[in-house]
Order: C-alpha cells, then structure tokens, then sequence
C-alpha cells in the first residue's frame, strides 16, 4: 500500500504528458476529408432541452450516415458548460487527442472561454463547400460571437431570437416593452417570470432588460469595466428590484428554463412566456402543449439575437466527421428543413440570393401552421453585449439575489 | 487458520480484490478532490498549495445558507425516516396491517430516488394533482395558486422525497435485522409485566434493533447530506444545497471554479463527517433520555399518541405514494391535459412513439449495466461467504464496515476525483467502466442482502454432500446455489434497483456518452417535457420492479414440485 500511493499520485497528477502531435486534417482537400471521415464517429455534444430540435439532430445524423458513412452520436447536455468542463477535464488529464467530444453546439461564454484557452481546433469554417452560401455580409451575427470575432473556429448553423408568447384568450394586450412587463407585474402579481439566470435564456432576459435600460448601448460591446460596472447595471438592479416582489412566487424561485416557462404558460400560472426559438409558441401548440390561442411577438424596438455555432475541440477524435457535420448542416437542404417552423422554425444562416433558384425553393414552404409573426431579423435584431456582460451580470445577480 | 486444503486461488484473492473494488476507488477520487482543494493541480495550473480557493468558496454567494440547507435537510429526512419506521412497528408489528405495510413498501425500495422525486412533484406542484383536486371545489383556483412549493427554499419538497424513499429502505433493513435479535419472546415477556404493545416494543425491542440498523441509518444520513439527483429535481435552487452547488460548479466553463468544485466536495466530506457527529451525539442524548424514560416504567403513556401518530404516517407514506405512482402513470400516456382538469382530456401512446429514440438507447444500457453490475456483485458476493464457509471464519464484521465505505462517503465528494483518474487512464466514456463504477455501490447492498441467508443456511445439507463424496465445488454448485435460488435472485434484484438508480457515478465516469434513464430523467426533469419525464421516470420503476418479478416468480416456478424449498 505504501508503494501504492505515489502510484496513485502520479496517475492523478501527471499532468505534463507526452503530447504527440496529431495528425492534423489537411484541410485543403474536402475530397480527403471525406475520405477520412468516412467510418468514423461524431460524437456532438448538443443542448437537448427541446424535443424538436432533438429529432432534427437525429434527422441529420440519419443523413450523414446515409451520405457520408459518418455515424453521429448525439451526446445530450441540459447545459452546454457541461461539454466545456469535459474538455476542460481531458485538458487536465492530459488527454490531447483521442478526446471524448468531437463536435460541440457552442456559443457565447462558453466559445470565448475554449477559444481563449487555444482548447479549439481551427481555423477550419472557410474550407467547408457550403460555408459560401452563409450570409457573412447581411448577417454579421454569424461571424462575431457576443461581439468576439469567429475567426474561422466555429461554424454558424442557426440564428436565435427573443421571442414573447402569451395567450390571446387570457391576455389580450401583453407588454411590448420590457418597463410595460413590469408594470404589467405590478397590476398583475405573480404573473410573471423568468428563467433562472445561470440558464442562457434567463441570462438573455436580464441582457434585455439591461439593453433597453442602458443610456448608451455602445458600451455593451466593450467588455465591462470594472470602474463602470457598477453605474451601468444600477438601472437593472433598480428593475429586478421592483419586479421580484410581484414576480411568479415572489421572486424567491425560478424557472429552469425555457421548457419549463412554457410548462408554467400551459399550466396558467404565468401570462407572458419568451424563448430563443421563434417558433416554440407554434411547435408546442402542434404537440397539444399549448392551446391554440397563444401568439407571439418581439418587442417593440427589438429583441436580442445572436447565431448558435458548432466548435471542434483541440483534441476531438474525429475531427474530419465532425467538419462533413458542420457543412452538412449548412447545405441549403438542411437549412431549409430547420427553417421549416414545423419541424424546428429556427432562421437560417444562409444568403438566399447565393442559392439556385431551386435550392431558394426549398425555403419557401408554405409558412400556414404558424401563429408566429414571422420575424424579420433586420427590423428587431439587437446585437448581443460582449460576453464578460454575461457573465459578469450572472455574478452581480447571484451575488445580490442568491445568498438572501 | 490455515486455509483448508483445495482452496482454489480465486478464494484466497477475493477479499483483496473486494477490499480494491470498494476502497481504491474511493481513496484515489478522495485524494484527486483534497489536492486540487488546496490548490495542488498542475494540468490546471495550480502548482504550489493554497488556500485561497478555499477563500474564494467562502465568499460564493449563498455559501452559508447552502450549508446550513445542507444539515438541516440532512438531518430532518434522516430524523423523519427513522421515526416513520419506528412508529411503523411500534403501532403495527405482528398485525395483519403490518404484513399489508409491508408488501406495499418492498415494492416501493425499487422505485430509484430521481422517480419519486418526479412523482412527488407532479402531485404537490401548485399545477399538481393535489391543486387540481382541490380546484374542483375552489373555483378562485381556476389558476394554480402562486405557492414555491416545489423547490421551495426551506428544502421541505425534497425531505418529502427524501423521506418516501429512505423510511421503506429502512423499514425493510429493520425486517431484516428483526430474526437477530429475537424480538418476541422478550416482547412476550414485556406483556405479560403489562407493558401495551406499542410501548413493549419502543421499550424492549427497539434498543437492541437500532444497533442492528445503525449503519444504514447512517447511510441515509450520508446520502442525505449530500444528494445531488433528487435536490436537482425537487431541491431548493437559489441556492442549492451543496451537493448540488459542488455539482454545478464542476461543469462551470471557468477553469477556476474547477478549484472551487474541490473545495465544495471536501466541504461535503466535513459536513458529513459534522452530521454524523451530530446524529451520534444525538444519539446519546436519547440514549439518557430514553434510559429514565424505561426506568419510570410506565406500562400505557404514550401508547395513544404513539398510535395516531403511526396511523398518520402510515396513510401520508402510502396516500403520496400512491398519488406520485398515479400522476407519472398518467402524464405518460396523458393527451391535452390543462389545468384545473384532474385527468388527462384523452389518453394515448404518442409520447411513446414520437420519442422511442430517445429512451430506447438509455433503457437498454441501464439493462446492460444494471444486469452487468449486479451478477458480477453476485459472483464476488458469493466467493466471499463461500471463503468464510472453507475456512470456518466470520469475516462478516470487518467487511461489513468496509462494504459501507463507499455508502458513507458522498458519492459528490469522491467521484469528480475519480473521474480525472479514469480520464488520465483513457478509462472513462466506455460503458465497462460504468459498470465497474456502479459496482462500487451495487456490491455493499448485494451483500447486505444474500448474507443472511447465506448464514441462516443449514450447513448439513452441504456436509451431506461432501459426506457422500462431493467436492466443495460441487456442494456449493448444486446443493447450496440451487437451494438458496430465491435469495440469489433476491440479492441480484436489489443490486439491479440500486444501480438503475445511480446517477453521478453514470453521469461522470459515461462522460454523458452512456446514457441511462437515470441520467436523461434528471436531464429532462427541470422543465423537460413533462409526458417524455413521465415515460422515463415510469421505465426507470419498472426496470427494478421487473427483476423483483423475477426474483418471486422464477423461484416459484422452478420449485413447483419441491413444497420443502423455501421460495421467498
């Protein structure tokens, strides 16, 4: 036993290992990345707290491996930093290749912290066919991350938007501002919520209410300074507190997340629901979860939105499948079918322009099942604050409300 | 003692391999969580020790309360458990409801703690089952009343789940340690003094039977301080209870909390350690107390108190019991459900045909390794007694505290550990290390169960075998084995419902890549869809309940013809 423990120390702590130089893709060659990445396994570690958006993973894993021979595992994370302390852990074991996460639904805090770590692999975005397609100039969300230039590391796939939805028939005038909710909480005690702040659409919200509240907005796209914090964020804090007393269960207890703010819509204990997908309203009517009077709409002078990216960790182990993924995802036919409101409604990365007149049809189903507004990005996008708002806003929050 | 001649190698290895297989693996997980807590973790860059992380855990917000939460919810469902089974049998031993009470709890230590939590909040939630019964008389509540009652701030949601879970894990553990102590002829003789039932038994029986179950009870303090599943689903969440706090700092992207995490997770282990201090302080107190209380000698006082007070906790046990059963059998095959309608609008199977993918996968590897760990639990199990029965030794004492290291040290506290050991051995996210990890927690209780038997096994039988010219081999393999079948398969049921329930050692030695319907019920619990919640919560019960099934009737069915063998 005595003989055991440095044993056991140095498996724990041996940390400096011997790092073999992967052989990295040549990514020139697509045709050679096909042929690499036939046979192998992606494991893609994607948020999975959406049915619909799980069964279009599942339907593109069906089509990698129908067309590429790539098997895709989806590895099924409640939040994304889970798939980040992963990588984070390999890191410290030592593990430099051969890691357990190939592809990763990543963006915001999460991309800043890998990329700043050189835990990424890339640049690799560029080299994929259908990147061409992606409307880098009418849609500068998709290369710049919470403000954080992309640079090639990771690849759009979706872009995302704060929605609202509430119940015609419970509610006839909602509030189309983020002051007029929480006078709208105040006439109407616990009535209102939001999910919980370390869940990314809790987060977006008080992002929001900060945006709306903020004198100059500029600044939310500086990273904070620690000098300025403080004043910057009074007026959200002055906000929350007025709103939390009247809030859903006094503010005392949260929502999950956006799944379980829209259980407690159905359930009739909130009034006003949001989400980052815009067509949850109309999915969840589809499925019998809400009644068919719940509608959606953006706030007046606009929601936050931000594009939903997809990373290749620095030691995947298959890191030419998970490329085949990526562009597969950005190929017009699956664009198209994750814009279907049917199946995901979630806008798509592309220029339609650059498309052929028949990949453009494939976007043009007929839009009938949807309760949705339709959103169009240009008049109601607002640009996300730098993401150590995010974080630094999370810590203020759990700081002044978490600890009473 | 010499070991006997003809015992094989195996014999003579298997309680260093046992002794590897419950202590290595704690002792590594504990040492990976100690160093990088006092800042010794250099892949992280922590190269010199420190205490400042200890500093930073300190000033996290919530930390007090979250500790405070810790101890209370701790103690209080470990408190409640106990005197639930305490009133239990005081009230009700020898009657005809007892063997009722009975029947209906066996069941209930199958259903794994992430289901009850699921039930329970199905039923208490403003939206609940019970606020809808309730609504059909109030027509004010034709929205649920804004009421934190699930995941309310004083942890109550969660002792209640804590509680269903652990006074049927503990009554069941007191039936089995009753026979050792002979209860009726001393309650016999406490009658015939004029002691009433009730108080005869809290008096003369209950002394003697708390020290037979006085690890398990602290097993259930252990595990109440330092849950993570349940408190995920029905704990209080700002903030959390340390578990839960250790738990989501590990998955925080920022590479310091990792050092935080390690803290939190010694934090636990003190806090343990402080808890069962606490309950054993407690414990002499009751001992004083209860000690002048017998010297008085009251024959009646109390009896009433005590049986309303058992006729309560035995109605409240069974009716949310019931009710939680009830909600998740509903919500699984529910249609358009709204509230204040106290059943669904139309029943159907949809949730179970749209979502097949994704609790196929999941189902089929918590059969694999629930199957996996318990036999191989099994195997070491019985090479163990049979050791004991070469040599004529009882090694029962010291293996039975040994079996309860890995029930007393927080799983929180030692796995995040263990989890960087197996990663720096390329040993994770493969489904054989699962099931090596679950049998870390399967072998305590699959021993606990088949040793008893084990013992009470009237050693003739086999020395008849060998008297007529059977190997030892050959006497364990088809004289003992086959006769003791009911209590194997007993023994490997218990193991199979311990592992389905298993969540962080799953989670964190799978890296997520081994799915169980334990690991995608708490992914999805928090707001998941309700119905796919229902259907995974329903399946993680009956997978346990099924080899329950088994284990009564296969028994049944072999020994048709031999009315001689014991089949329960």
């Amino acid at each position: 036993m005595h003989r055991l423990v440095p044993c056991i120390i140095a498996f724990i702590l041996q940390l400096s290992p011997a790092v073999s130089q992967e052989t990295s893709p040549r990514l020139g060659d697509w045709a050679d990345v096909l042929a690499r990445a036939r046979g192998q396994t992606v494991y893609w570690n994607a948020w999975a707290g959406e049915q619909a958006i799980n069964r279009y993973i599942a339907w593109a894993a069906q089509e990698v491996s129908k067309r590429y021979g790539i098997k895709v595992e989806h590895v099924k994370l409640s939040d994304t930093s889970e798939a980040v302390a992963k990588i984070i852990t390999e890191k410290a074991a030592g593990r430099d290749k051969g890691g357990s996460v190939d592809l990763i639904w990543i963006n915001g805090p999460n991309f800043a912290s890998l990329k700043d770590k050189g835990l990424l692999f890339g640049p690799w975005v560029d080299k994929l066919p259908n990147y061409r397609f992606a409307d880098v100039i009418g849609k500068p969300v998709i290369t710049r991350d919470f403000t954080l230039p992309t640079e090639g590391f990771e690849s759009p796939w979706d872009i995302a938007q704060l929605v609202f939805y509430y119940d015609r028939s419970r509610t006839p005038a909602p509030p189309r501002t983020t002051e007029a909710l929480l006078q709208y909480a105040k006439t109407h005690p616990g009535r209102i919520t939001y999910p919980d702040v370390q869940n990314f659409l809790g987060a977006t919200f008080l992002k929001q209410v900060l945006i709306e509240l903020v004198e100059d907005r500029s600044v939310l796209q500086e990273p904070p300074l620690d000098a300025d914090f403080a004043r910057l964020t009074a007026p959200l804090w002055a906000f929350l507190d007025e709103l939390h007393p009247v809030a859903w269960r006094s503010g005392k207890a949260f929502p999950a997340n956006s799944a379980e703010l829209r259980q407690l819509l159905a359930d009739r204990e909130i009034d006003i629901a949001f989400s980052f997908n815009p067509s949850e309203a109309s999915l969840a009517i589809a499925r019998g979860e809400l009644p068919a009077s719940v509608s959606s709409y953006v706030l007046d002078g606009g929601t936050i939105a931000n594009a939903n990216f997809l990373a290749i960790p620095y030691n995947a182990s298959s890191k030419e499948g998970a490329m085949v993924v990526a562009d597969f995802l950005l190929s017009p036919q699956a664009q198209a079918r994750k814009q279907d409101p049917s199946v995901w409604g979630g806008l798509t990365v592309l220029s339609l322009s650059k498309l052929s007149s028949d990949d453009r049809r494939l976007f043009e189903t007929p839009n009938t099942a949807t309760v949705v507004r339709p959103v169009t990005e240009a008049e109601s996008a607002l640009p996300e604050p730098h993401a150590r708002w995010m974080t630094r806003i999370i810590q203020a929050w759990l700081q002044r409300y978490a600890s009473k | 003692m010499n070991p006997s001649k003809g015992e094989g190698l195996w014999l003579r290895l298997v309680p260093a391999v046992v002794f590897i297989i419950l202590v290595v693996p704690t002792a590594c997980g504990l040492l990976g969580v100690f160093l990088p807590a006092f800042g010794y973790f250099p892949a992280l860059g922590g190269s010199e020790f420190t205490l400042q992380h200890w500093r930073l855990l300190l000033e996290a917000p919530g930390l007090f309360r979250s500790v405070i939460l810790t101890i209370w919810i701790g103690l209080a469902s470990t408190v409640l458990s106990l005197a639930t089974v305490v009133l239990l049998f005081a009230q009700f031993h020898d009657t005809r409801v007892f063997w009722l009470v009975r029947r209906t709890l066996s069941p209930l230590l199958s259903i794994p703690h992430v289901a009850i939590a699921i039930g329970l909040a199905l039923v208490i939630a403003p939206s609940g089952l019970l606020f809808r019964f309730v609504a059909q008389f109030l027509p004010d509540l034709d929205v649920p009343p804004d009421l934190l009652i699930v995941h309310d701030r004083m942890g109550l949601s969660l002792i209640g789940a804590l509680v269903l879970k652990e006074a049927p894990f503990l009554f069941l553990m007191s039936l089995a340690a009753l026979p050792q102590i002979n209860p009726t002829q001393s309650l016999a003789t406490a009658r015939t003094i004029g002691y009433t039932p009730t108080i005869a038994w809290i008096k003369v029986v209950l002394p003697r039977l708390y020290r037979q179950i006085r690890l398990p009870v602290l097993a259930v303090l252990a595990y109440s301080l330092s849950v993570v599943d349940a408190a995920l689903i029905v704990g209080p969440t700002t903030p959390p209870p340390l578990g839960v706090a250790v738990f989501k700092w590990m998955s925080e992207p920022e590479l310091r909390d990792r050092f935080i995490a390690a803290a939190g997770a010694v934090l636990v282990l003190c806090i343990t350690l402080f808890g069962t201090t606490l309950w054993i302080g407690l414990e002499r107190l009751l001992i004083l107390l209860g000690r002048r209380w017998l010297e008085l000698g009251s024959r009646k006082q109390g009896a009433k108190a005590i049986s309303i007070a058992a006729y309560a906790v035995g109605i409240l046990l069974l009716t949310f019991i019931l009710l939680s059963a009830g909600a998740i059998l509903l919500w699984a095959f529910a249609g358009n459900w709204p509230y204040p309608n106290v059943a669904p609008d139309f029943l159907t199977a949809a949730t179970w045909n749209t979502n097949s993918r994704q609790f196929l996968w999941p189902l089929f590897n918590a059969l694999i390794i629930g199957g996996a760990a318990s036999l191989l639990a099994l195997a070491f199990t019985v090479s163990l007694l049979e050791r004991d029965v070469h040599r004529r030794t009882n090694t029962q004492d010291w293996m039975r505290n040994l079996l309860y290291v890995p029930l007393i040290v927080p799983q929180i506290a030692f796995l995040p550990g263990m989890q960087i050991l197996l990663i720096a051995l390329h040993l994770d996210s493969n489904i054989y290390s699962v099931i090596a990890a679950h049998l870390v927690f399967v072998l305590p209780y699959v021993y606990l169960s088949l040793s008893d038997p084990w013992a009470h096994f009237d050693d003739r039988y086999r020395q008849t075998a060998m008297a007529m010219g059977a190997t030892p081999r050959r006497a364990l393999f088809r004289v003992r084995l086959p006769m003791l079948l009911a209590a194997l398969l007993t023994a490997a049921a218990v193991g199979f419902a311990v592992s389905v329930g298993q969540y962080l050692p799953t989670l964190l030695v799978g890296a997520g890549r081994v799915p169980t319907v334990t690991t995608e019920a708490v992914a999805l619990a928090s707001g998941g869809d309700r119905r796919l919640v229902a259907v995974l919560a329903m399946l993680q019960s009956l997978l346990p309940l099924g080899a329950f099934l088994v284990a009564v009737f296969v028994p049944l069915i072999v020994f048709r013809n031999r009315r001689g063998v014991r089949t329960t």
